[in-house]
């Protein structure tokens, strides 16, 4: 077996709190320093001995990361946000280099990410296919020779001349992804967390992993979606805080990975250095989601009433604050927005609060939500004056759908809700 | 999609670049139809969906060339060293065009194609490569006009332009590569770069003597002045084109040594930019 992947002690350093730094001038004295300053600075950076290193926040965002890839095998990325994984994915497709470390990459890397990179919306399908394949580094006879397999995978046959921006947004999905396909890299990265794009966009890219892999050819593959993980690789590396926990097959690195409490397994705590200084005197201490007999859990089921817990503490008295969330689908489509005091006894109650710890709960009632993963996403802010903390990440959990309407016959549904309706059938004759 | 890539996959090693990076023109080379392909799609979208089309790369020249005539030749009368001022003043505007084209949209190539540079890896500087090129084409059709001036005002070129334009051409090719490469690199941190634009594109119009003739300006500062590149580039297309000036003197080799200092560390500082593009764009 030959090594496709090589990855010697890489790390990847990333300067934070620079851009908020730029605009919290305390005093009129500051700006004036610094836009004194400004030219120097620029000039400074210029000559590349930037002070940057000495004066600001730098942290590593992966560090000291090893492995050896064989061609042909299948490697899952677990970890949860901010672990590092797409970090790792950026260096290996080269995106962007490594600060220390060396990566031997043997083969093409290419990412289902790129689909459509590079459309222009006044070209036609034909001319895109070509631009975007030379983007994706594939040779003009190469395009040529699988012109015919892409257009007739992509299903858009007779509207091939014709600009895409008079497509439908699912052509012009289908298109790029035909490209993307089509590539054929030996080595795949697939970044399941920002895969964009409808269900079934979603199976055909990992329909699309699948065939790759079976073709022997080297995938890594990056999710929260355990179960996929599961089933489709053979071996995982577990990432926490930029570095490398374990490697080991699947079933053994998923379960270290569940047990460690590093999952987002039904509850996101924050500890003091997640929570940006601005959020001030608000300061998140945990989201729970909880089942009906209260077990926090990170799968519910569908037929069955949520309970979304949010602990936090003021440090200070705030008037007007609601604390809410944003729920959405894992493709980034909301779903819905509610806020604690959105009902008016509530609000009249606790429109201004005092400092203390607080549990902002909601319960979603059954029947809500359709099969698949979603994201609550939580803020805490006072209408038209300010926002303390936003996460629109916080939490992920999955829906089971057994017993939900309609599931006796076995196929999937389109849309985030499945709620239960009162359906009449009359006979009239 | 049945069968494993038959040829020999080739080995790439990923590290941090140290210092003066390589320029990895290898990379460059494999990825050569890449930069067709963006040139031809800039030339393609350019004009899409306006009612003149191709039209506008000849009506923009055009248009700067009678108010420029009008401004300097009839009311202020400046001197054009015999040539009739429509065909002085377009002889200039052409490498100028191809500069501004360079500077504006070479600047704003990097953030312009943001989705590109934090998605996939491809040599960035064809990004920039590609604006400037682009503008060859519009460069191309301009030409034409000036023929048919110099036809109008019987203008006769001299004979070595055969072999002195091409070269003046590259002079001012790379002229508008080297400043697009500072420019481009620098606006994907400063993007005071989009501010300053406008105000450097005017400013350095006003420095360069597309409007009047260098001669204007007093013998002790000519060397001075050809420290602006483009006043080369201006000069020796009009003396290419025209026989007006003097031919290559000391002011061309300054120039000429500019452009070349210019492009040569946009190169070094582009690509020692390069490797941090894609997390501070």
């Amino acid at each position: 077996m030959t090594t496709a992947i090589s990855v010697k002690n890489i790390g990847k350093q990333y300067k934070i709190g620079a851009a908020e730094s730029k605009f919290r001038y305390n005093m009129l004295r500051d700006v004036i320093v610094d836009t004194v300053s400004a030219p120097i600075r620029l000039a400074k950076a210029m000559i590349g001995k930037s002070d940057r290193r000495t004066n600001q926040n730098y942290v590593w965002a992966l560090k000291d990361v090893s492995f050896d890839l064989e061609e042909g095998r299948v490697l899952g990325i677990v970890g949860r946000n901010g672990a590092g994984k797409s970090t790792l994915l950026k260096i290996l497709s080269r995106v962007t280099e490594p600060t220390v470390g060396t990566v031997t990459v043997r083969g093409r890397v290419g990412s289902l990410l790129e689909v459509g990179t590079g459309f222009h919306p006044e070209l036609t399908g034909r001319e895109n296919i070509y631009m975007n394949g030379a983007i994706l580094g594939m040779k003009r006879s190469e395009i040529d020779s699988k012109f015919d397999e892409i257009v007739d995978f992509s299903e858009v046959t007779q509207y091939i001349d014709t600009p895409v921006k008079r497509y439908s947004s699912g052509m012009y999905l289908r298109l790029a992804f035909a490209v993307a396909a089509h590539l054929e890299p030996e080595i795949l990265v697939v970044d399941e967390v920002l895969a964009v794009g409808d269900a079934e966009f979603q199976k055909k890219c990992l329909g699309k992993m699948g065939d790759v892999a079976q073709q022997g050819r080297t995938v890594l593959f990056v999710s929260h979606n355990m179960s996929a993980i599961l089933r489709l690789t053979q071996e995982a590396i577990v990432l926490n805080k930029g570095q490398m926990l374990m490697r080991a097959p699947t079933q053994e690195a998923v379960d270290f990975y569940l047990s460690s409490g590093q999952a987002q397994a039904g509850e996101r705590v924050w500890e003091a250095e997640d929570v940006p200084a601005a959020s001030a005197p608000f300061r998140p201490i945990s989201l729970k989601i909880k089942n009906r007999s209260e077990k926090v859990v990170d799968t519910v089921r569908s037929t069955e009433p949520v309970t979304v817990e949010f602990e936090y503490q003021l440090d200070a008295p705030i008037t007007g604050l609601r604390v809410g969330m944003y729920l959405s689908t894992m493709r980034g489509e909301y779903v819905l927005t509610s806020f604690d005091t959105d009902a008016p006894n509530l609000f009249e109650k606790f429109d201004s609060r005092q400092a203390g710890r607080f549990i902002s709960r909601a319960e979603i009632p059954a029947d809500i939500f359709n099969e698949g993963r979603y994201t609550i996403g939580v803020n805490a802010s006072s209408f038209g004056v300010r926002r303390y903390f936003m996460d629109e990440n916080a939490i992920a959990f999955n829906v089971d759908i057994s017993g939900a309407p309609g599931t006796h016959w076995p196929e999937p549904r389109v849309g985030p809700v499945r709620p239960r309706f009162n359906w009449t059938i009359e006979k009239l004759d | 999609m049945t069968e494993l890539t038959k040829h020999e996959p080739h080995t790439v090693y990923i590290k941090p670049s140290k210092g003066l990076a390589a320029l990895n023109l290898r990379d460059l080379w494999v990825y050569r139809e890449l930069i067709f392909f963006m040139v031809w799609r800039d030339v393609k979208v350019k004009y899409k969906q306006t009612l003149l089309g191709m039209a506008w790369a000849v009506i923009q020249p055009v248009m700067t060339m009678l108010v420029f005539t009008f401004l300097f030749d009839r009311v202020a009368k400046l001197p054009t060293e015999g040539i009739p001022y429509p065909v002085f003043s377009f002889t200039a505007l052409l490498p100028w065009g191809l500069f501004v084209v360079a500077l504006n949209q070479g600047s704003r190539s990097l953030v312009a194609h943001n989705n590109m540079v934090t998605k996939i890896y491809f040599p960035r500087l064809i990004l920039p490569m590609s604006s400037v090129f682009s503008g060859l084409v519009d460069f191309a059709i301009a030409f034409v006009i000036l023929v048919i001036l110099m036809f109008y005002y019987q203008v006769t070129p001299a004979w070595n332009l055969i072999w002195t334009l091409p070269l003046f051409l590259l002079l001012a090719i790379v002229t508008a590569l080297g400043v697009a490469l500072w420019l481009s690199a620098i606006n994907v941190q400063y993007r005071d770069v989009n501010q300053a634009l406008p105000f450097l594109t005017q400013f350095w119009l006003f420095a360069t003597p597309v409007a009047y003739s260098a001669s204007v300006i007093s013998e002790k500062w000519q060397v001075l002045y050809s420290l602006n590149p483009m006043a080369g580039v201006v000069n020796g297309f009009r003396w290419a084109l025209l026989g007006t000036g003097n031919g290559p003197d000391i002011t061309l080799w300054v120039s000429v040594g500019i452009s070349i200092l210019i492009f040569i560390s946009g190169l070094f500082y582009f690509r020692s930019m390069e490797k941090t593009f894609a997390d501070t764009i």
